[in-house]
């Protein structure tokens, strides 16, 4: 059977990918960024992965406004890089698992979240930061990978609870896989930043660390907080911690906190990075 | 009746909702076009002739000749769709960020080194008016 193993959240700041693309990963301004994420590159090359379940945001890439998709999740083969404007990042094509997406689809559909199916697209530094953080720069990614796409451009988003919701749901499509694939969920963006207008720079480092607290404890009544409030605590960017919710909601109750990490700043943006693992999944497999 | 809008208090902010996406159509489509090497080459050559090609008002279209970034938000711009402008122009997100706070680029990334814009004080326009540190 197909088991989730464990989660991983990590915001996705594009100039961590262009620090990292232009070589400038040991500069003093970037060196404690990917500091950050030394135990999880040694983690997650134990772990070894079949898939992972990434869920990110399209920063109005593969979405432009001809279509919003408020969750949209990925079945199709293969995934090329966006060029957000700067041209594509080099790195390397992203790998679906097309049956297991299908799956997941099939089964969350007929609980009641009426997802998007994309079969083509091209993914962008929501998605490919986080594979970067973690893998460092293969010459391919060393697993599969199912983008999950949620709307955090425009308001209203779908709500915390929503978010959460979806998560258990999908925590049960994955549970009733088959094949035995050993499956990981991913939660990106975040944590608190604002991208724009005069109060753009905005840090919260009380709500953030609050935030990853309750996420690791006490993920249910944190699906409560409304999307005004990420607005107003973590910045109007700072609504993407939603996505986090889905990866806490597909992992158990009780969780092992393998690794924290936060840091500000990475250009506009607190950097934040947790590694969960299941308990009850684990000690089943 | 009239739509749940909480999110109007927030000083310095706005937020990209119903209205605003409607409002900015034509403008973000132009900003998404800017995803392709040969537009944006076509845009740098001749922003006018460029321009022309889209449906958007001739308050926008200045905002965009001005690098106007709250100019852009006011008109119905979406900071992840004028991005692919700061790229074009090959600036990087922290200096069009800091553009629109009014800092300096150096004064921001201070700003930034040292914890970055409190939330003290920046969360309700009651306590701030004009969203600045």
């Amino acid at each position: 059977m197909a088991r989730i193993s464990a989660g991983v959240a990590t915001s996705h700041v594009p100039a961590i990918g262009a620090a990292l693309d232009l070589g400038k990963s040991r500069e003093d301004y970037w060196a404690p960024v990917f500091a950050g994420y030394d135990f999880s590159k040694q983690w997650i090359a134990d772990e070894k992965p079949d898939v992972i379940f990434l869920v990110y945001n399209d920063h109005a890439s593969a979405f432009d406004l001809k279509m919003i998709p408020t969750f949209a999740i990925g079945c199709g083969e293969r995934y090329g890089i966006a060029d957000e404007g700067w041209g594509a990042r080099p790195v390397p094509d992203v790998i679906g698992h097309p049956d297991l997406a299908w799956h997941i689809a099939h089964s969350v559909i007929l609980e009641g979240f009426d997802l998007t199916i994309i079969n083509e697209m091209d993914v962008d530094h929501g998605l490919t930061v986080p594979l970067s953080l973690m893998f460092g720069q293969p010459d391919a990614w060393p697993c599969t990978v199912i983008p999950f796409a949620v709307n955090v451009v425009i308001y209203p988003q779908p709500s915390g609870r929503r978010c959460f919701e979806l998560g258990r749901a999908i925590r049960r499509a994955v549970d009733s896989f088959d094949e035995d694939l050993n499956v990981q969920i991913w939660g990106t963006g975040g944590m608190s930043h604002q991208l724009q207008g005069p109060r753009a720079g905005l840090i919260n480092r009380d709500f953030d660390t609050a935030f990853l607290d309750r996420l690791v404890k006490d993920p249910d009544s944190l699906a409560d907080i409304p999307l005004v409030e990420y607005m107003r605590e973590a910045g109007s960017e700072g609504v993407e911690l939603i996505m986090w919710l889905i990866m806490r909601g597909a992992l158990d109750a009780e969780v092992l906190e393998r690794h924290r990490f936060y840091h500000v700043p990475a250009s506009n943006t607190a950097v934040g990075h947790l590694i969960l693992e299941n308990k009850e999944s684990r000690s089943n497999s | 009746m009239a739509l749940d809008k909480p999110y109007g208090d927030i000083p310095g902010t706005t937020i990209f909702d119903s209205m605003k996406a409607r409002q900015g159509y034509h403008l973000n489509q132009f900003f998404h076009s800017l995803m392709k090497d040969e537009n944006r080459n076509r845009f740098l050559a001749d922003e006018n002739a460029y321009l022309d090609e889209w449906p958007i008002s001739s308050e926008q279209r200045q905002a965009v000749l001005d690098r106007d970034y709250n100019r852009v938000i006011e008109l119905g711009g979406n900071v992840y769709f004028f991005a692919k402008l700061f790229f074009t122009d090959e600036q990087s997100f922290e200096i069009g960020a800091a553009q629109m706070t009014g800092m300096e680029p150096a004064e921001y990334r201070r700003m930034m080194l040292s914890g970055g814009r409190p939330a003290a004080g920046n969360r309700y326009t009651k306590e701030k008016n004009d969203g600045q540190n």
